[in-house]
């Protein structure tokens, strides 16, 4: 089974079983994480070069590192001291790394579409890392990987995704993502930051935050995007952690094993108080880790093609 | 059409290797002391576990056993059309001063066990490794043989060595397929 083509766009329209085989894939490259020498020589004389026209550590990092274990050669393009300064497009940019060798390119651009512009542009496996406030599709199989690691099962859960829906291209993927799986997705958040329609993707929208926490299995706390706040489209922190604050009394609503999720980086005291993002029901450590394993799994995928059973 | 040739072994066969293999490590290792057993995914897996069982019948000790998925190790993906499924490798015991026995069902070309033996050693540093397969069919293309063979088939490289197992096919027996052209 093929992972929709030679690229990873969008978490939309991809069926659940091709989800699941990520999924299971990540499970023995976390093995692989967790060893003394953590290397296997799977891509071995394969490139990847990451091309981030926005600033992130924690994404390339983790992509830049599952590429290492699995011994690809990796290059790390950061636009604000590449070509892009001298005002070179992004398809010339594209063409030229691919000219040089490279077999993927995992894109973060700022503009939603980027990356399937690229996918069509370049031969290369294109991986999407965030365009825009569209997709981030990595970080939500991450957020399946975590939460079926830890439950046991994504079908039947109840997901609250409580924040900033507007800018969050995590959230869009992540409720392609839970609801393909069998998860219900509910949205909560300031209505000036619930984008309109949104309802359409199989999410539901709730006025009221308690009532989206209610019994929730997972508790998705997203960030608010101080970068992209620049409308006042909220009074103020203080005002955001009072009313859409996960604190511990608020926590005490979802389900007793609930868990707190949180992409990060985080506001600590503005979407999430200190005591949640430490508490003992926060997995927020185990998504980094888990990050890393489910790259690996995509690099390893989308590099190869089909699948069939080891007959060697 | 694929053909069934020959029958090589049957389940009592397949018995007396298992139970011969075992006292042969057993007499070339002077006993079980820093001893384990690897079973390479899939079918060397239940035939480690068996000859797990068999040292402790006959030694009354216990040795560790592992998994081992190669799948990651082999040096054909980049040539492959398909990309085979990523299995775990579960080895939760360390492999560093230890005398590692690796189990396999066929040796054959070599690659699997060049495969293996790169995996083994990223998982630390054994004192030895030795191979331990139920049937050699010959045409090796690397310098690898095995110190345990429970039977030697020679076959041409129109055939095939197929081992089934009871764990995985539900059936107990080694036959010879001949290949269509």
């Amino acid at each position: 089974m093929a992972i929709n083509g030679k690229d990873l766009i969008s978490l939309k329209n991809i069926p659940a079983e091709t989800i699941k085989l990520i999924l299971d894939t990540a499970e023995p490259m976390k093995e692989i994480i967790k060893r003394q020498i953590k290397k296997v020589p799977t891509l071995r004389g394969r490139t990847v070069v990451t091309v981030f026209y926005e600033a992130s550590t924690r994404t390339r990092t983790s992509f830049e590192l599952a590429a290492k274990y699995l011994s690809a050669d990796v290059v790390n393009i950061a636009a604000a001291t590449s070509s892009v300064s001298k005002g070179e497009s992004l398809k010339d940019t594209a063409r030229t790394i691919t000219s040089m060798g490279a077999d993927v390119v995992v894109l973060r651009h700022p503009m939603a579409g980027a990356s399937e512009l690229l996918a069509r542009t370049v031969d290369a496996s294109v991986i999407n890392a965030g365009d825009g406030a569209h997709e981030h599709p990595t970080q939500a199989l991450l957020d399946l990987f975590t939460v079926r690691e830890k439950k046991g099962r994504l079908e039947g859960l109840k997901v609250a995704i409580v924040g900033d829906i507007l800018h969050s291209r995590v959230a869009r993927s992540d409720i392609w993502g839970y609801t393909t799986m069998g998860a219900e997705v509910r949205l909560a958040g300031p209505a000036t930051l619930m984008p309109p329609g949104i309802e359409k993707t199989g999410a539901r929208v709730y006025n009221d935050l308690e009532e989206a926490l209610e019994g929730a299995d997972v508790v998705n706390i997203l960030r608010i995007q101080l970068e992209r706040q620049r409308q006042g489209l909220f009074p103020g922190l203080r005002e955001y952690a009072v009313m859409f604050g996960i604190n511990r009394d608020r926590l005490k609503l979802a389900a007793p094993d609930a868990l707190v999720m949180h992409p990060g980086p985080m506001n600590r005291g503005v979407e999430i108080s200190p005591e949640v993002a430490d508490g003992l029901q926060s997995v927020i450590n185990t998504q980094v880790t888990n990050g890393v394993a489910v790259r690996m799994a995509l690099l390893y995928l989308l590099t190869g093609g089909a699948h069939i059973e080891a007959a060697y | 059409m694929t053909k069934e040739k020959a029958q090589i072994l049957d389940q009592e066969g397949i018995r007396r290797s298992l139970t011969r293999i075992a006292h042969e490590i057993i007499e070339r290792n002077k006993g079980t002391g820093n001893l384990v057993l690897i079973g390479i995914r899939r079918r060397g897996v239940p035939l480690a576990e068996r000859l797990a069982e068999r040292i402790k019948d006959i030694e009354g000790s216990s040795v560790p056993v592992g998994t081992l998925d190669i799948t990651l190790y082999r040096d054909d993906l980049t040539t492959m059309a398909y990309q085979p499924l990523v299995r775990s490798t579960e080895v939760p015991f360390s492999v560093s001063g230890k005398t590692v026995v690796l189990v396999d069902d066929v040796i054959y070309t070599g690659r699997t066990i060049r495969a293996a033996l790169d995996a083994v050693i990223d998982l630390g540093r054994p004192r030895v490794i030795q191979l331990a397969v139920l049937i050699d069919r010959g045409h090796r293309e690397l310098p690898i043989r095995p110190d345990y063979v429970g039977k030697n088939v020679p076959t041409s490289r129109k055939e095939e060595a197929l081992v089934k197992l009871n764990e995985i096919d539900g059936e107990e027996r080694v036959i010879i397929l001949e290949l269509p052209d």
